[in-house]
């Protein structure tokens, strides 16, 4: 059954969550509108495109231990830390969770799971709320999501102007909201309006045409559109440290008072450091080599491994590159090529 | 002024002066502008000149071999002139194409004062931006939405140029460059602690601060180094500090002030404010203010027998800032 709350109600439902989880949800620090935990309902802030970072780090941490040695040599005690406590990401937009569904299948399948995501991840219960006014940089629609998409929340919160129509559909998103008499149960008018709104929404998302560039992409290796295009490219990691899907990490070990951490941090396929070996020798030894891994990795590998893009146009990339290297202007160049003699 | 350059481009590429210029190109979006490199006179139309030019392309010299144009303001051509002083980029293989420049727009003031620019018209007039949507044109003059190095900019003209498109500009000295840097001075330490922990505290490790800054040249960074591996590289504070202050103290007497790291931080952290006191400290101290002129070396580079050096001397206490 789906639900309203009146706006000014939203900040008590919020604070009844926070009694019992962890809550984390847009709040502005610094001028910018980020995730944040937040104490108290009011704290969160919901007039937003989208926030400056998505809230990949409440999941998927910048810098996490994997475990802590203790003790000397032949009498060595390993720990690993707590997992999360019970933990809410509200007011998360729907490219955002998306791109939560293709970290759960990087970090959840095949023979190797990721257990130290995969405990976090069970502790979370994801909040969306939905886009009813996408920015000019989004393009969730040409990467098979849309502004209202469900895929990946346990729960949705629609704007209906002075309401949020709510949907929960998970069990885990059908608790936060058992119990609680700040809601009504919605009403026909109420679904109609948030139908009109995603229509709306939809229809101000310019579509890009990428049926098809997966496999574009198989002869596109050895292009010389690669050269020209990361020519501008400065090789800093803007666009895969504010990517909801870029995953990739790098570890150390460092020394602490208790003895050791394993400790594993987000590294950026955009540094040359990325691939350079023990040897010296790296095989991505130039910005063509470094741009094209991350488009082909998007665009192709996991398309090819997990049936979709890794990519969910949340358009943070765009905004936020210096050099106003635009992905989309990218593939759009990359769709309108002739394929390479590679497939020939 | 874009007609002028184009020419210049034009002429530079046809008589083969150069193979290529770098200059700036539209962005995709508004307020924005986008690195364009140009190897024949066919693309010189791409070239574009308007305050949303604010990239130091500067920061492509290094790697460049062969002979190159490039459009450069004030504080980009103070930026070469560090970049030949320091041995990174040869006189002769640059033609810098000299801008007299007004100011570049910090996008970010004019989006949180107008919210989103989708399906606006944005336009340029000397000393205004001018946007245009579904209500009246709104006329937004430039000076209250400059980047904030530009605030406060004395190298408005470019210190060396092989051609100088545009009329020089009578350079503004009417703002104190330095009154960020004294209200951060002034602060008690506990306030300045939390002002360091806010703002270094949010960074994301992305070095685009680093990628964008055409002095930050080095061919392995101090903190991408793994054997050994002097920095942690991680988000922690402790990381992001050593991070930020190092990098600072590496541009000691070298940085010129243009602001592209903080044009460049997704962020939004305040970067500027630390270069700007090893700024202030050199010239206070040294009297000296760097990429002026060529063949200077940086005061980090030579001893002279009358440096201050009281906090050798005395044991730091009159000498610490």
């Amino acid at each position: 059954m789906m639900k309203v709350i009146e706006k000014e109600r939203l900040a008590s439902l919020i604070d009844g969550w926070i009694e019992e989880r962890k809550v984390y949800a847009p709040a502005e620090r610094r001028d910018l509108i980020v995730f944040e935990e937040i104490e108290s309902g009011g704290e969160a802030h919901l007039e937003f495109n989208n926030t400056r970072v998505p809230p990949k780090s409440v999941y998927y941490p910048q810098r996490e231990v994997l475990f802590t040695t203790t003790g000397k040599e032949g009498d060595v005690e390993l720990k690993t830390p707590a997992s999360l406590e019970e933990t809410v990401i509200f007011g998360v937009r729907p490219c955002d969770a998306h791109a939560v569904t293709l970290l759960d299948a990087f970090f959840g399948s095949g023979e190797h799971k990721d257990t130290s995501y995969l405990s976090r991840r069970e502790k979370i219960t994801l909040v969306g709320l939905a886009c009813n006014d996408p920015a000019g940089t989004c393009f969730c629609t040409s990467v098979g999501g849309d502004p209202h998409e469900r895929q990946g929340l346990d729960a949705i919160f629609v704007d209906l102007g002075d309401r949020y129509l709510i949907e929960a559909m998970t069990e885990r998103g059908q608790r936060l909201l058992d119990g609680s008499d700040l809601m009504r149960d919605a009403v026909e008018r109420d679904l109609r309006e948030a139908k009109e709104l995603r229509k709306r929404a939809e229809a101000q998302i310019d579509k890009l045409e990428l049926d098809g560039l997966d496999e574009r992409l198989d002869g596109l290796f050895e292009d010389p559109l690669w050269e020209e295009m990361q020519r501008k490219c400065m090789g800093c990691g803007v666009c895969t440290f504010t990517c909801p899907t870029c995953w990739c990490f790098d570890m150390a070990d460092e020394e602490v008072p208790e003895g050791t951490e394993r400790i594993r941090f987000w590294d950026t396929c955009q540094a040359a450091l990325f691939t350079k070996q023990g040897s010296g020798f790296n095989p991505r030894p130039s910005g063509k080599e470094r741009m094209r891994q991350r488009v082909m990795h998007k665009f192709n590998y996991y398309h090819k491994d997990f049936g979709r893009p890794a990519c969910v146009g949340c358009g943070r990339c765009v905004t936020s590159c210096p050099v106003n290297q635009d992905i989309r202007e990218v593939l759009v160049k990359l769709m309108g090529l002739e394929r390479g003699e590679a497939d020939e | 002024m874009e007609k002028e350059i184009r020419k210049v481009a034009r002429a530079l590429l046809r008589d083969g002066k150069v193979d290529l210029v770098i200059g700036y190109g539209r962005g995709t979006l508004p307020l924005r502008s986008t690195p364009c490199f140009i190897t024949d006179e066919d693309g010189v139309d791409e070239l574009i000149w308007d305050p949303s030019c604010g990239v130091n392309l500067a920061r492509y010299l290094p790697d460049i071999k062969g002979r190159v144009g490039i459009v450069a303001k004030g504080c980009d051509a103070r930026s070469i002139v560090v970049l030949i002083n320091e041995g990174q980029v040869e006189r002769e293989n640059v033609q810098v194409i000299g801008v007299p420049c007004r100011g570049v727009i910090d996008r970010r003031k004019v989006e949180r004062e107008f919210g989103s620019l989708d399906n606006l018209e944005i336009t340029y007039a000397e000393d205004a931006i001018k946007i245009k949507g579904k209500d009246p044109e709104r006329k937004l003059p430039l000076k209250g939405y400059l980047s904030e190095a530009c605030v406060s900019c004395r190298s408005q003209n470019p210190p060396i140029h092989d051609v100088l498109v545009g009329e020089r500009i009578t350079e503004d000295s009417g703002v104190d460059e330095y009154s960020r840097v004294r209200e951060i001075e002034s602060m008690p330490a506990e306030e300045r602690w939390r002002f360091f922990e806010e703002e270094l505290g949010s960074c994301i490790r992305c070095y685009a601060c680093r990628e964008a800054c055409p002095l930050c040249y080095c061919k392995e960074c101090f903190v991408d180094e793994t054997m050994p591996q002097w920095f942690g590289k991680t988000t922690d504070l402790s990381d992001t500090i050593i991070f930020h202050l190092v990098r600072a103290l590496h541009l000691t007497g070298r940085c010129v002030d243009c602001g592209a790291c903080t044009r460049a931080c997704p962020m939004e952290i305040d970067l500027r404010s630390l270069t700007k006191k090893t700024e202030k400290i050199v010239k206070e101290r040294f009297g000296q203010e760097y990429g002026l002129s060529l063949g200077e070396p940086p005061v980090m580079g030579v001893f002279k027998q009358d440096d201050p050096q009281e906090f050798v001397v005395k044991g730091g206490k009159e000498g610490s800032q």
